[in-house]
């Protein structure tokens, strides 16, 4: 193992590469170097090029670190690519490997990732296949066989400038996106062409992540506001859908406020709302 | 980049929301967005802001020789460009018509009314003139960039000081600066563009439109018009059949509509006139607000629930009876004062509570938040890694986030009137660490 290389390779910048662990919750900047736990037990105070002497080797847990977003392997360490929060996840149920990584970090502009769900807009319909804008730097191509019972002879009624739900196939930066309306035992689950009604807003991505986190309260004070339909697409677009015109204006606006909002100020609307 | 292409959910919606006399943003038809008018050092630079619209203006003056056929008259120079960050569509060669006709509406607006007294910035006839030339950048678009530009342009103008000059029989002697100060220009009056947009071929006219609403527009008439009621360019675009008095209607409005935005005007001129007597500091650095989050500010629009129908017992009922709190305030410098502890956030509610103390001494600058909530149970142990000195960062274009930091509905939440102060670093997302109350 070489500590005395990973000492003179240090990035340019003169920074010294950290301990992943205490840089947890802290804000970091893109060409920062970070150490996994094994090598900073490697690295630590002796420096030397001595390793401390371990009589349980075997039981060191951190086995797999999984790289989330806004981190890059760079040889054994973790190089930040994106400014924003370090976090981690240690792995549930205590399976092996050392948690997750990743950074939390505000964008508005969406890159297309496979598995996401977005909400699209159709574009062109050209032989058999939709172009859909998902606000990535390409149209997604959508095959109009990736619907619930849907065959050759029996097409799925979409127009150009519908609004579609579904997730990435593939999404790479080599090739262009492709979407599907069905999940992997072909049944539809929610995706598919979302109404003719409601309001589609954009928001940044952040903010979409956050109202989709399990224990969100906007959403639950939002939804006892009154009965609303709403779509969440991972590329920062929302549909929305009330009974009238106003009620739909409304939740436009507290979502998209809520991004600035503090828990304090969101409650003073609701409660006023609820009037 | 192509533009995002509008669905036709969204065309429904809003065409709607028109019929019902609603606007996306809560505004009232005749309504125009927030104008903000701010000056940098230099004079003749200004930048307005019409809601999220924003266009930079600059004026600069040159000596050249006159046209052959206007001898004695100075030049005027219009020129406005559509940057590359206003809008993802807006790309160096794919603007062309927007471009055109914008620029177009301007030069008819500003230079056939006759604002400028020409004729003032002639030096010597027929050997040397004043060329003013005007700038404008569109530096985001939301909607109406024909009168945020035109406001623009007249506001540079206005406060534009072109340098002194004298003619002394064949002499002719240019002061700098410093010599002597620099005269403004001698403006007659201001014209301002007013833009209405009309939907449903001219049934409804919204005043202002924003982005989304000049998507679905049917046709815009652009009325340009100064504070005595004189219109100076009026055209009207997207082959609607307006009727006459529709136009009327809408040349009464547009003479209200100039008469507010002069006046604004007027307003800002005079505080930048008397800030830069007075000595004091001006420029656009000055004039952004550094106790608030700077990007992306809502404005308060009213919003009317009263047809909304609501059962406030239920949610009374639903809520729990908020607890005592005690709170012991801890002074770290005079003016900044501290009450409770935060809350963990509870997005991303993952890490342990131990490595919260170690991450509390990494952080090299102090942060206070804007609102500090009171906790049950105050924990005062890593009170001591705050006793570094608070920094106030000089950059003032930040935007401090606040995540979602209501974990428990139980711990009542309040904001305390004491010093606070922006976060001082220049990372997006910076929220001061929060112990855990209950552990």
């Amino acid at each position: 193992m070489a500590e005395a290389g990973g000492i003179t390779t240090e990035s340019v910048a003169g920074d010294r590469a950290r301990a992943a662990r205490t840089m947890l919750d802290q804000v970091v900047l893109p060409g920062e170097e970070l150490l996994l736990p094994e090598q900073e037990d490697a690295e630590g105070p002796g420096g030397a090029g001595e390793r401390p002497l371990r009589l349980n080797a075997g039981t060191r847990s951190r086995g797999r670190v999984v790289c989330g977003p806004g981190l890059r392997r760079s040889g054994d360490r973790l190089l930040v690519t994106k400014c924003g929060r370090l976090r981690h996840k240690e792995p549930g149920g205590g399976s092996s490997g050392g948690g997750v990584y990743w950074v939390d970090s505000q964008q508005k502009r969406y890159v297309p990732v496979k598995g996401d769900h977005v909400i699209g807009i159709v574009t062109a319909k050209s032989g058999d296949i939709f172009k859909v804008d998902v606000g990535g730097s390409e149209p997604a191509s959508l095959s109009y066989l990736a619907f619930e019972g849907a065959t050759k002879r029996n097409r799925p009624n979409v127009q150009v400038g519908d609004l579609i739900y579904g997730q990435f196939v593939v999404a790479n930066k080599d090739m262009e996106p492709e979407m599907v309306c069905i999940d992997s035992c072909g049944r539809a689950s929610g995706m598919g062409v979302i109404g003719q009604d409601g309001l589609l807003f954009k928001v940044t991505l952040g903010l979409i992540r956050k109202l989709l986190a399990p224990d969100c309260e906007i959403l639950q004070e939002v939804g006892k506001l009154y009965p609303l339909e709403i779509v969440f697409g991972m590329n920062g677009r929302i549909w929305v859908k009330a009974k009238t015109i106003q009620q739909t204006l409304i939740l436009a606006n507290i979502l998209e406020a809520c991004e600035h909002m503090t828990a304090d100020q969101r409650k003073q609307i609701f409660s006023r709302l609820a009037e | 980049m192509k533009e995002t292409p509008l669905s036709n959910c969204e065309r429904r919606f809003l065409l709607r929301a028109i019929e019902e006399k609603k606007r996306l943003d809560g505004r009232q038809t005749y309504d125009y967005r927030n104008i903000k008018i701010s000056f940098g050092t230099d004079y003749g630079c200004c930048i307005v802001e019409l809601g999220k619209t924003r266009v930079l203006g600059q004026v600069s003056c040159e000596l050249v020789s006159p046209k052959l056929n206007r001898a004695t008259e100075g030049i005027l120079f219009f020129n406005l460009e559509l940057s590359q960050m206003a809008a993802p569509a807006f790309e160096p060669g794919r603007q062309s018509d927007l471009l055109v006709k914008l620029n177009r509406l301007l030069e008819r607006c500003l230079r056939n009314s006759k604002c400028i007294d020409t004729e003032s910035l002639c030096v010597v006839a027929g050997e040397k003139v004043w060329q003013i030339r005007v700038d404008l950048h569109l530096l985001n678009h939301d909607g109406n960039i024909i009168d945020a530009a035109s406001i623009a342009a007249i506001v540079a103008l206005c406060h534009f000081r072109r340098p002194d000059v004298s003619v002394q029989g064949d002499e002719v002697t240019l002061y700098t600066p410093e010599e002597r100060d620099p005269v403004p220009l001698s403006i007659h009056h201001m014209p301002i563009c007013v833009s209405f947009a009309f939907f449903q071929q001219g049934t409804y006219l919204l005043v202002d439109p924003n982005e989304r609403e000049e998507r679905v527009m049917d046709g815009l008439l652009v009325i340009a018009m100064n504070k005595h009621r004189e219109i100076c360019t009026i055209q009207s675009s997207g082959g609607i059949m307006l009727l006459k008095d529709q136009v009327l209607r809408c040349s009464k409005i547009a003479g209200v509509k100039v008469l507010e935005i002069t006046e604004l005007i007027q307003k800002a001129l005079e505080n930048d006139r008397k800030v830069r007597k007075e000595g004091g500091k001006y420029g656009f650095a000055e004039s952004i607000a550094s106790q608030r989050i700077t990007a992306f500010k809502m404005e308060k629009a009213p919003i009317d629930t009263s047809d909304v129908e609501e059962k406030a017992e239920e949610i009374i009922a639903e809520a729990e009876p908020p607890l005592e709190v005690v709170s012991n305030p801890v002074l770290w410098t005079p003016g900044t004062a501290q009450i409770g502890e935060g809350v963990e956030n509870s997005w991303g509610d993952l890490e342990d509570s131990e490595k919260e103390e170690e991450d509390e001494d990494g952080t090299d600058e102090a942060i206070i938040l804007d609102s500090i909530k009171m906790d049950i149970g105050v924990e005062v142990s890593n009170i001591g890694s705050q006793d570094a000195p608070i920094v106030l960062s000089d950059s003032e274009e930040e935007e401090m986030i606040i995540l979602e930091p209501d974990k428990n509905p139980k711990k009542i939440r309040t904001q305390t009137t004491s010093a606070k102060q922006e976060a001082p670093s220049k990372k997006p997302v910076r929220k001061r660490k929060k112990k855990r109350a209950a552990n």
